[in-house]
C-alpha cells in the first residue's frame, strides 16, 4: 500500500464510457458469441485466396528449385530476405507494448497488447517462412538443429550469425506464444464460463487448462507475466540485434557497420507500431471497441512512431557520414554512387520519403489524433519500411567491387511476389480467426484498470485531488491501520 | 481426491471485499479461496497467502540454460569436433554469446511455464469445480471449508452481515479430474443471483 494511490485526472481515462466489470466482459465477448460478419467472410476469403497463391509460390520454388526466384550474381538475397527482416520487424511491437511497457508500468497497454501480441506471433511465423524456403533444398532445413546425427556427429557453427538467427527466431516465437497463452487462460475461462453451446464450452473448456481464478493461481500468474515481461525485454532487442549480425558482420560495404543494431531494433519498433495502428484501427471500428481502444491509445502509439522514425533517420545520416568520413573508396562509392543515386536511387529515396520526413508530422497533435491520418501514415510507414530492408539488402550487393561483377537489374519474379503475397495471406487468415475466435482485449487486465483509469471512476479522485500533503498521508495511514480496509483505490496500487 | 462441504459467499464489490476477508479472519474461519475474475491487488496478503517462490525457479532455469549453452558449444568446439574457422581460436566465447543468452531466454521462460501449469494444476481437459460461473465475470466468490466444528447457519449469516450478496452450500471435489465442460455440469445458467 502507497502513498500513490490515485490516477491524476489531467490523464485521460484509459476506457471510455460508464463500464461495470460485466460491461466489459459483454462488449469483448459478444464478437466471438455471436455469427461472423459479411465483412469478415470477404476478408477472411481474400486472405485464404492469397495464402494459396503463396503456397501455389511456393510449391514452385521447392520444386523447381531457387532458380524461380530472380536471384542469382551478385545478388543472392533479394526479396526473399527482404520479407523475413520486414515481416521480424513487424514482430517487434507487440513484444514492446506487452512486455517492456509492462515494466514500465504503462496502462495504456492493456487495451492494445492482447492483438499486438497476436500479430508478433503470426508475424514470426511469416518471417520464419523466407530463410526456410531460402535454403532451397528445404527437407534439408533440420540440419540447422544441433542433434546427434550420422555425420559425425557434425555440428552446425554456432559461431555463425545465421545459427544465432536460428535460435533467436525460434527462442523469440516459443517464448511470445508462451506469454501471450498464459494470458489468454482466464479470458478463455470467461468465454467458457458464458458458453451457451455444449460444443463451445468444450472448445474453450480446453483451451482454459481448467482455470478458476483461484487468488494463489492469480498471484502466480502476475509473479509469471512479470519475469516473462522481464525475459522478453532483452530478448526482443536480441532478436533484432542478431538479424542485423547477418549484415553487421560481414565485409560488404553498406552492410559492415557497427551501427546496425540499434538502428535496426529501432526501425523494427517504428514498422511494428504503424502494422499495430493499421490493424487496430480497423480492429476498433468494425468490432465496435472505440471505448477500449482510444484516441489517446492512438496518439500514444503514434507518439512511439515519431520518436522510432526519427531515430532511424539519425542513423541514415549516420551511415552516410560515415562512409564519407571513413575515406574507404567502396564505402564511398556504394553510399554515395550506387544508393542514394544509380539504377536503384529511387528506392532510398522512397524509404528516405516514408521514413523520416513524412512521421515528421506526427508532431502535431491534431494530426496524432486524426484516425484517417493515422491510418494513411501506417500504411507509408510500412512501405518505406519494406524499402528500407530492400536498400539495404539489395544496393548494397547489386555491384560487387569489381565492375566485371556488376548484377544486372534485379526484378522479382511473380513467385518471389506470390510468396510474399502468401505470408500477407497467412498472417490475415491467422488474424481474422484470431479476432474472430479470442478476445482481441485483454479482459481481466482491462477490469484490473477500470477502477482506476475508466472514465466514470475518474470522476471520483476529485476529493483525491484536493487533499493537502497531510491530509494524504495521515488518510494512507488510516488505512494501513486497518489492514487493507475498505478503500478500492487503495486495493488497486 | 475427496469431496468437501464448503459454504460460498459472493461479494460484487472490492470496497466490501476487503474488510469482509479481514472480519472472516479474525472471526476464526478458515478461507479455502477466494476466486476473482481479475487479479487484485492485495488481496494475496489480505488472505495472508505467501509470496509464492515462482521467480526463483525460473532463475534456476535460465542458469540451466546458460549453463547447457555454454558446455556444449565449448564441448563441441574444443573436443569433439574442432573446427578451423578462419585461424579463429576454437573457444570463441564472445561468439557464443548469443545463443547461450537465446538458450537462457528459453529454458527460463519454457520451465516457468510448466511449472506453474504444474503447481496450479492446469491442463487440457483438466476440469474443477467452479462454485460460481460468475467468479470468471465480475463476482469475487469468498469459499469456506467446512469442518465438523463449523456450523453452516451461523457462518452463512456471518457472511451476510459482512456483505456477500449470494450465499449457498456446496458439496465439491476439491481437486481436479480429467473431463470436459460440456458434460456433467451446466455452468452459465446453474448458480446465479440478480
Amino acid at each position: 500500500m502507497s502513498l500513490i494511490k490515485y490516477e491524476s485526472q489531467v490523464r485521460e481515462p484509459l476506457v471510455d464510457g460508464h463500464k461495470t466489470y460485466h460491461d466489459v466482459t459483454e462488449d469483448i465477448c459478444h464478437t466471438i458469441e455471436a455469427k461472423p460478419t459479411r465483412l469478415w467472410y470477404i476478408g477472411f476469403y481474400i486472405s485464404v485466396a492469397l495464402l494459396m497463391f503463396g503456397v501455389f509460390s511456393v510449391y514452385r520454388e521447392v520444386t523447381y528449385g531457387i532458380g524461380q526466384w530472380n536471384l542469382g550474381r551478385t545478388i543472392g538475397w533479394g526479396w526473399d530476405i527482404t520479407n523475413f527482416v520486414w515481416w521480424v520487424g513487424i514482430g517487434h511491437a507487440g513484444t514492446l507494448i506487452s512486455a517492456i511497457l509492462l515494466l514500465f508500468r504503462q496502462r495504456w497497454r492493456t487495451g492494445v497488447n492482447r492483438a499486438a501480441e497476436a500479430m508478433t506471433i503470426f508475424a514470426v511465423i511469416c518471417a520464419g517462412q523466407f530463410p526456410i524456403f531460402h535454403m532451397g533444398r528445404v527437407w534439408m532445413a533440420f540440419f540447422t538443429l544441433p542433434y546427434p546425427n550420422t555425420r559425425g556427429p557434425l555440428w552446425p557453427n554456432f559461431n555463425s550469425p545465421l545459427m544465432w538467427d536460428v535460435f533467436a527466431i525460434s527462442t523469440y516465437f516459443t517464448v511470445s506464444l508462451l506469454f501471450w497463452y498464459a494470458g489468454l487462460l482466464p479470458d478463455m475461462a470467461t468465454i467458457r464460463d458464458r458458453a451457451k453451446t455444449k460444443f463451445r464450452k468444450m472448445m474453450y473448456g480446453v483451451a482454459a487448462f481448467g482455470w478458476t481464478g483461484s487468488t494463489k493461481h492469480w498471484q502466480r500468474h502476475e509473479s509469471l507475466s512479470l519475469v516473462l515481461a522481464g525475459l522478453s525485454t532483452p530478448l526482443v532487442l536480441s532478436v533484432h540485434t542478431i538479424v542485423s549480425f547477418d549484415f553487421a558482420t560481414s565485409i560488404i560495404p553498406g552492410w559492415h557497420t557497427t551501427i546496425f543494431p540499434p538502428y535496426f531494433v529501432a526501425g523494427a519498433i517504428f514498422s511494428g507500431f504503424a502494422m499495430v495502428q493499421t490493424l487496430m484501427l480497423v480492429m476498433r471500428k468494425v468490432m465496435g471497441l472505440e471505448q477500449y481502444i482510444t484516441l489517446s491509445h492512438i496518439e500514444v502509439m503514434n507518439k512511439v512512431i515519431v520518436l522510432t522514425g526519427s531515430i532511424v533517420g539519425c542513423a541514415y545520416l549516420t551511415e552516410l557520414f560515415m562512409a564519407w568520413y571513413s575515406m574507404v573508396p567502396y564505402e564511398q562509392d556504394h553510399f554515395f554512387k550506387y544508393r542514394i543515386a544509380g539504377p536503384y536511387g529511387w528506392s532510398y529515396w522512397l524509404m528516405m520519403t516514408c521514413n523520416v520526413i513524412s512521421p515528421q508530422l506526427f508532431w502535431f497533435k491534431k494530426l496524432r489524433r486524426n484516425i484517417t491520418f493515422t491510418f494513411v501514415m501506417s500504411i507509408v510507414v510500412n512501405i518505406g519500411m519494406w524499402f528500407e530492408r530492400f536498400v539495404i539488402i539489395v544496393t548494397s550487393i547489386y555491384r560487387d567491387y569489381l565492375p566485371s561483377s556488376w548484377s544486372l537489374y534485379y526484378r522479382p519474379s511473380i513467385w518471389e511476389i506470390g510468396f510474399y503475397l502468401g505470408t500477407f495471406g497467412l498472417f490475415f487468415t491467422c488474424f481474422f480467426l484470431f479476432a474472430k475466435y479470442f478476445p482481441v482485449i485483454a479482459i481481466a487486465e482491462i477490469k484490473h484498470v477500470l477502477k482506476t483509469s475508466g472514465e466514470s471512476y475518474k470522476g471520483e479522485m476529485t476529493g483525491i485531488e484536493r487533499m493537502t500533503d497531510e491530509q494524504l498521508y495521515a488518510d494512507a495511514h488510516h488505512h494501513d491501520d486497518h489492514h487493507h480496509a475498505a478503500d478500492v483505490k487503495v486495493a488497486h496500487n | 481426491m475427496a469431496l468437501k462441504k464448503f459454504v460460498v459467499g459472493c461479494f460484487d464489490e472490492e470496497k466490501v471485499l476487503f474488510p469482509a476477508v479481514d472480519k472472516v479472519r479474525h472471526a476464526g474461519y478458515k478461507i479455502h479461496d477466494i476466486y476473482t475474475p481479475f487479479p487484485v491487488h492485495g488481496l494475496d496478503k489480505a488472505m495472508g497467502l505467501r509470496d509464492t517462490s515462482l521467480h526463483t525457479a525460473g532463475f534456476i532455469y535460465g542458469l540451466t540454460g546458460t549453463t547447457t549453452a555454454v558446455t556444449f558449444m565449448s564441448w563441441v568446439f574444443t573436443k569433439d569436433w574442432p573446427m578451423n574457422i578462419g585461424g579463429k581460436p576454437h573457444f570463441a566465447l564472445p561468439a557464443w554469446i548469443p545463443i547461450t543468452f537465446e538458450l537462457t531466454v528459453l529454458m527460463a521462460a519454457v520451465g516457468m511455464v510448466l511449472t506453474f501449469c504444474y503447481i496450479c494444476q492446469l491442463a487440457p481437459f483438466i476440469k474443477k469445480h467452479h462454485f460460481h460461473a460468475r467468479a470468471t465475470d465480475d463476482l469475487f466468490v469468498m469459499v469456506i471449508e467446512c469442518t465438523d466444528k463449523t456450523d453452516e447457519s451461523a457462518l452463512s449469516a456471518y457472511l451476510e452481515s459482512v456483505g456477500a450478496k449470494e450465499i449457498n452450500t456446496q458439496v465439491a471435489e476439491d481437486g481436479w479430474w480429467i473431463g470436459r465442460y460440456d458434460r456433467e455440469q451446466k455452468l452459465y445458467n446453474e448458480p446465479t443471483i440478480a
